[in-house]
């Protein structure tokens, strides 16, 4: 049964909750830092650990960071809602609740556009509200040494109360085949756009944005099938296979006239399928009310003026105008934007290099190492500056393309800026005239049969000359100045 | 009529993962109802126009600027734990919930 086959008989609809871990200094509703990698329960306080009588504050760049991502996906800010309890006995919150929001969140009633195979297609989006993200469990015991095995969980609450934003789209019909596709599509856009905003790192391998993939199917002209949900999709290509794993496997039991039953299912990352995960015998009852301890929040439509005005420009919207602005293909700003180059590149052409130059380093060298090392672009030991100052350096002649690389090597490896490295190394192009009249009179005198031939205007053979040249000057000269040197002095 | 039935405290035991014995769910059930038969009187002033009130004083906005105040050392942070492992707390592994 093919994937386009199954498409012919059955339609998916898709909808997607997403979660972002704020990139705030300190936790949602107490003064506790957020550094990711601290030692277990040494940014933990009487708030977080729910010790008695402690009282949460609400972080007010938690509020308006939900607020500019709401107003970033065109939703609409709530003149005045409430945090609400949602109760639940499990050891990673220590308080037996989290504090989120229920029925009034802070931001409803929006939309994305996102672009796939040419064609636009627009996700609802339903609802962003605030909550606070859960401790950390580790299960350990048991004779198999496997989770199912655990006979206690070891919890840090260091990740208990930092800001998690939950972004859910509106159930997306109609999209048929490309389900996967703009499921995908989706995600990278609101990554995108969130990045823009500066707000969180987005780092779907570091957690701080994961994805929940709801998918359900039904026969053309009937109502929408049973939907489950996907948890554990942590990449952007995983949210594609998940999407498109669900529509087979449930169509496999629609096929045999079987019944899709709403259950929570968990991603494979090696087999690319989905798992059973909790049953839902026991049927969830979180039993929410308004959070007493926390005042309600009614943002200043003055303040939420103010936040609108000062929204990013949409990240799609810039590429676009980049795009031209740099004279690059569509192939290749594709491929900067998920290199994250494109802020790096902005900021190396605005420290003064050409776009072609900036481009040529982050999508070259630097992707490379990137790569190499699995990091991102933007931790791979150059700065924009640094870029724009070599490659200066090489506009004006003071390095050549060899050079270059070596001193960006030395950049990356925390020698300093190009210039410090470019002296420190040794590596700068010889220019003093007096040395290289001396370097080439020295392969004149070496090679007389090649000199008497371009002396006779068999000016080709120049080049084996300006390679006995560069040998002296270890490839520290200017190959153009070597060849015009020795076509002077040849009189040719 | 009883506000709250034996079966209802039964459940709100099992998501409070509260052992419960059959006596203890009658009179539970009992001293239950009796406290929300007298929370239930307020329905009968509350009239259309009055709101729900879920906080007393009418404040909103209440907020904190982003900046870090001193945390509890581990020792600190575990000194209340029943019990702890490497600097984590160690809690009996809950059945029957996820991974």
């Amino acid at each position: 049964m093919s994937y386009e086959e199954i498409l012919t008989r059955y339609e998916p609809v898709i909808g997607l909750e997403t979660h972002v871990e704020l990139g705030t200094r300190t936790k949602m509703f107490c003064g506790c830092k957020t550094d990711f990698g601290a030692e277990p329960n040494t940014q933990v306080c009487p708030v977080c650990l729910a010790l008695p009588g402690a009282l949460p504050v609400a972080n007010r760049a938690g509020i308006e960071a939900t607020i500019r991502i709401g107003l970033a996906l065109n939703c609409d800010i709530a003149e005045w809602c409430r945090m609400a309890r949602k109760n639940y006995f499990y050891p990673d919150m220590p308080k037996n609740f989290q504090t989120s929001q229920y029925d009034e969140p802070l931001c409803t009633d929006g939309y994305v556009d996102v672009t796939v195979d040419g064609k636009e297609y627009r996700i609802g989006i339903e609802r962003v509200h605030l909550e606070e993200d859960t401790g950390k469990t580790l299960h350990v015991g048991g004779a198999t040494g496997r989770i199912h095995g655990a006979t206690e969980s070891l919890v840090d609450y260091n990740r208990a109360g930092i800001p998690l934003v939950e972004i859910v789209t509106k159930p997306v019909p109609g999209l048929g085949e490309l389900a996967p596709e703009v499921a995908k599509a989706y995600v990278a856009e609101l990554r995108d756009i969130i990045r823009s905003l500066g707000v969180s790192d987005v780092r779907m391998e570091q957690g701080s944005l994961r994805c929940d993939v709801n998918t359900s199917l039904n026969r053309p002209g009937e109502e929408w099938g049973t939907r489950t949900e996907t948890k554990n999709v942590n990449s952007l290509r995983s949210v594609e296979r998940a999407v498109r794993s669900e529509i087979i496997r449930q169509s496999g039991i629609l096929d045999e006239g079987g019944k899709i039953f709403q259950e929570t299912r968990h991603f494979q990352e090696t087999t690319g399928d989905t798992r059973p995960g909790r049953s839902k015998e026991t049927a969830t009852d979180y039993r929410y009310f308004p959070e007493p301890d926390l005042v309600p929040i009614a943002p200043d439509p003055a303040w939420v003026a103010e936040l609108r005005a000062g929204l990013p420009e949409r990240p799609s919207a810039k590429r676009a105008r980049l795009r031209l602005e740099w004279g690059m293909s569509e192939l290749d700003m594709q491929s900067a934007a998920n290199a994250g180059a494109v802020e790096l590149i902005e900021e190396t052409i605005a420290a003064g290099a050409s776009p072609a130059g900036a481009r040529k380093w982050w999508l070259g060298e630097l992707a490379r190492r990137a790569n190499e090392q699995s990091i991102d672009l933007a931790e791979v030991g150059a700065t924009p500056a640094q870029v724009a100052a070599l490659q200066k350096l090489v506009d004006e002649g003071k390095l050549n393309d060899k050079l270059a690389r070596a001193v960006l090597e030395g950049v990356v490896a925390g020698e300093g800026d190009p210039a410090a490295v470019m002296a420190a190394r040794g590596l700068e192009v010889v220019n003093d005239t007096g040395a290289l009249t001396a370097a080439v009179d020295e392969a004149i005198a070496a090679n007389p049969d090649i000199a008497a031939k371009i002396r006779d205007g068999k000016v080709a053979a120049a080049g084996a000359l300006v390679g006995a040249v560069m040998k002296t000057t270890r490839g520290q000269a200017d190959a153009k100045a070597v060849r015009d040197l020795i076509l002077a002095r040849l009189g040719a | 009529m009883a506000a709250i039935s034996r079966e209802e405290v039964a459940h709100l035991a099992r998501l409070s993962r509260l052992a419960v014995t059959e006596e203890e769910l009658d009179r539970f059930a009992g001293q239950l109802d009796v406290i929300l038969q007298s929370v239930a009187r307020v329905g009968e002033v509350a009239a259309e126009e009055i709101p729900p009130t879920s906080h007393s004083v009418p404040l909103t906005n209440v907020y904190r600027d982003d900046v870090p105040t001193p945390s509890l050392t581990q020792d600190e942070a575990l000194s209340g734990a029943p019990d702890a492992y490497e600097g984590r707390f160690r809690v009996p592994r809950i059945l029957d919930e996820e991974d």
